[in-house]
């Protein structure tokens, strides 16, 4: 196999890929060359291909046109099994693991050859000491933190003798600190002759780790570049076709006036997976963003539950402008001037597949003019749905448009706009930037400090640190259902909140 | 005291085994993610077979065709949920229905016949030991079967890469397929497996318990195994348990029909199923257990591309 030729062959070569979903080209005559042992960036926005490129590569979904190379060979993957057959091994970002089942046996569902649950134990203590990835082989995924089971996932692709490891987003749940050992780890992989693919949209990482990168922008490789080299304006310019856009912040000038307050809020969850809360303390003042931080997990979901009234707790647990509301259900906290947008946009921001006029009553039914006699103005909800998207810049076929027709970023910044119209004292937003492209994202996040510089207590619960950092006044960490004490984010900064993050992450489960 | 116990326990072992094969099929089906609510169906097309088969081939004959029977019965059913992400409970409810008809219609030229059934098989040594021995080992062999389908089952699902591969494709059939497991082809399997052990318990009905066709004659067993396998929270060691106590109740009833307890039979019919449903609904009120060990995807269409 190995000729005596100087340059090796290349582990991996895409020669005009191409794959068509209905309606949208995913990957359009995309081609990619990488070498062993080489850590090589495919960077690119949500939407870009990049995920669809990787799930060709992993043999989950068939390219309709072009040639796969593997070492110099031409080959078929017809299906994730034939692809780890020839040592492909993928990080999946939304973590393929069984929860109920423990750490060894999620790793034996991964290996072929003899059942022997003891001596597969043995060789995750080994395999896990050698890279710096601590894991205990006999814990339930469930009990694990994030970057836990992202290592769960490492160590099982490792234990296959990978010659490519594709890691797909891989740092979007884990703290700066994290951040750094995943690096180490695969920096250790590539000089013993792995190749690596790492997709990401995060510039300052990929400057950091690669040497090579393919960027890529709907659906269409735009450039190749030693990321080294590249300055972060260059990349991002390659990345969406302009420089990276910025938000900016005035301060607010109005009375500082506590609107939103929590009082020792705590929660006893009786779901094993899920999370408890713990005694937090919270005030969110007029005019002011108060980022919450953290990897979720650690009672995101509960806590949000706790503040838009989905799950009530005691009546002075929750304030808002000074009055009792804890024990006041989610249509009433509304009543109140409590707006909330949540992080699943389509199932509970919206309902998929009805219209955005029809969505935009779901909590607008509230405003005088959407009711007639006590029955639904639908006129009325198509005049204010659309006065909504010509304000906030929704891209979308109209006021008839079902929400899932919406991309993310679009659907995002119609419901965020929903909530604005209804003219609220407290906006909560969870994770208000996911899964969304650079521009919409931008646009959100100067929304919500215009917002609050308008008058409103913003709260912004988010993994995304950046995003935090960009936007917001205070910063909080919640770990493990306990809340840190807000702190001005001048006086802090990513490694300390970090910290923060994976201080209590240990005893998250 | 001890001629009453002896009896009592050695009849309720036989009446729970229809339920222990029903139950542990069942519990294999819902482990991989799929809930067939047709095991009643499926038991008593399956109590016909066998019957058939019976007639023909003798126990061990009659029980291989109540197996193939409930697993052809199966089948539709997994197509419909498998391949064409039907939901569950509905077609499963559709496969009751159908079984019911169907075994009516076939049974007809059944009714009046009768098999000569089957004699215990003493194990010698053991069969002595006092109490256990007429118990546990003066049982036919059908009985014994039970017990090492039980064990083999029990063995599979804890210790065994095929029980590694079910538990995770009902958990999580995403990740499943993600890790290069053909979900479906294991659903299929499970679901027919679950049919086959259906059709066996129906069999033994027919064959050995009341070697005789009676139209329906399951009368409800089929909706007791579904809800052990609840009841058990997916454990085979509680699904026997399970079986057993709803043995013991139905045989104690006819006992205290028998001596004469002043109640309508009505009632004391009824109080097997009572039973089991109260201490079902004590059991489901401990989420923990039941979140820990239910199948997540349970009742969920998922198919594959």
């Amino acid at each position: 196999m190995t000729s005596s030729r100087p340059d090796p062959a290349p582990r991996l070569e895409l020669l005009h890929i191409s794959k068509r979903y209905p309606g949208v080209l995913a990957n359009d005559d995309v081609s990619l060359l990488v070498r062993p042992g080489e850590i090589h960036a495919v960077l690119g926005e949500n939407g870009a291909g990049k995920s669809t490129l990787m799930k060709i590569i992993y043999g989950a979904v068939q390219a309709d046109q072009g040639e796969i190379l593997w070492n110099g060979r031409q080959v078929q993957i017809g299906n994730p099994a034939a692809a780890r057959q020839l040592g492909i091994g993928m990080v999946f970002q939304h973590f393929q693991l069984f929860e109920t089942l423990s750490v060894v046996e999620n790793i034996a569902l991964a290996l072929e050859g003899k059942f022997d649950l003891r001596a597969l134990a043995s060789r995750v203590r080994e395999v896990s000491a050698k890279y710096g990835l601590p894991l205990e082989p006999e814990r339930l995924v469930h009990s694990l933190s994030v970057g836990e089971r992202q290592r769960v996932e490492i160590v099982r692709c490792l234990l296959q003798n990978p010659q490519l490891l594709i890691l797909d987003e891989p740092t979007s749940v884990l703290t700066p600190q994290a951040v750094r050992s995943l690096f180490a780890t695969l920096r250790q992989l590539a000089s013993e002759g792995v190749s690596i693919l790492y997709i990401s949209h995060k510039l300052h990482e990929i400057q950091e780790l690669c040497e090579r990168a393919t960027v890529m922008q709907g659906g269409r490789v735009t450039g190749e570049a030693d990321p080294r080299q590249e300055s972060t304006a260059s990349l991002a310019r390659m990345m969406i076709g302009r420089e990276l856009p910025v938000c900016s912040a005035t301060p607010y000038e109005g009375e500082r006036i506590p609107v939103l307050e929590l009082r020792g809020l705590s929660y006893a969850n009786d779901d094993p997976f899920g999370a408890s809360l713990h005694e937090i303390d919270l005030i969110v003042d007029r005019g002011e963003v108060v980022g919450i931080a953290g990897i979720s997990g650690n009672g995101q979901a509960e806590l949000l539950a706790a503040l838009s009234g989905e799950v009530p707790s005691a009546a002075s647990c929750v304030l808002i402008d000074g009055q009792a509301v804890g024990h006041l259900h989610a249509g009433e906290r509304r009543d109140r001037g409590l707006a909330f947008v949540p992080e699943e946009r389509l199932g509970r921001g919206a309902v998929p597949a009805m219209s955005l006029a029809q969505n935009f009553t779901l909590t607008a039914h509230r405003q005088r003019e959407l009711r007639r006699h006590g029955l639904i103005n639908l006129a009325g909800a198509r005049q204010w749905a659309a006065r909504c998207i010509e304000r906030f810049d929704v891209r979308c076929a109209g006021p008839q448009a079902a929400a899932r027709s919406l991309s993310g970023g679009n659907l995002q910044k119609f419901i965020v706009g929903r909530e604005i119209m209804q003219a609220p004292k407290v906006m909560i937003v969870a994770q208000p930037t996911w899964g969304v492209d650079v521009g919409a994202a931008a646009f959100l996040r100067q929304t919500l400090l215009d917002l609050a510089r308008s008058g409103v207590a913003v709260l912004v619960i988010s993994e995304e640190l950046e995003e935090l950092f960009e936007i917001c006044d205070r910063i909080a960490v919640l770990a493990a259902g306990r809340l840190s004490l807000p702190v001005p984010k001048e006086d802090t900064d990513a490694e300390k909140i970090g910290l923060l993050m994976a201080g209590t992450q240990q005893q998250a489960a | 005291m001890i001629e009453y116990l002896v009896p009592v326990l050695a009849t309720t072992l036989a009446a729970a085994t229809p339920l222990v094969f029903a139950g542990l099929g069942e519990l294999v089906t819902e482990k991989s993610g799929v809930i067939n609510l047709g095991v009643e169906g499926m038991m008593l097309i399956g109590a016909v077979a066998g019957f058939a088969g019976g007639l023909h081939w003798g126990v061990a004959g009659g029980l291989l065709c109540g197996a193939l029977a409930g697993a052809l019965a199966a089948l539709p059913f997994a197509f419909l949920t498998l391949s064409l992400g039907t939901n569950q409970p509905a077609t499963g409810l559709a496969l009751t229905i159908f079984g019911i008809g169907l075994s009516a219609f076939v049974g007809q030229y059944f009714v009046s016949q009768s098999l000569p059934g089957l004699q215990p098989l003493i194990i010698p040594g053991l069969a002595e030991i006092p109490l256990l021995g007429p118990v546990f080992f003066s049982q036919s062999w059908v009985v014994y079967l039970s017990w090492l389908t039980f064990a083999w089952l029990a063995w599979m699902l804890a210790r065994t890469r095929w029980g590694l591969i079910l538990r995770a494709v009902g958990e999580s059939p995403e990740a499943a397929h993600a890790i290069g497991y053909p979900v479906t082809a294991i659903r299929y399997a499970a679901t027919c497996f679950g049919g086959a052990m259906a059709g066996i318990g129906g069999a033994y009905l027919s064959t050995v318990y009341t070697p005789l066709w009676v139209q329906n004659m399951t009368a409800g067993r089929g909706w007791i195994a579904v809800a052990l396998v609840v009841f058990a929270t997916w454990k085979p060691g509680r699904l026997m348990l399970g079986a057993y106590l709803f043995g013991g109740m139905t045989i104690l009833q006819l006992h205290a029909q028998g001596l004469g307890v002043e109640l309508p039979s009505q009632l004391l019919a009824a109080v097997p199923y009572v039973a089991t449903i109260v201490v079902l609904v004590l059991i489901s009120r401990d989420r923990k257990l039941l979140q820990l060990n239910l199948p997540a995807s349970l009742g969920k269409p998922w198919i594959g591309n």
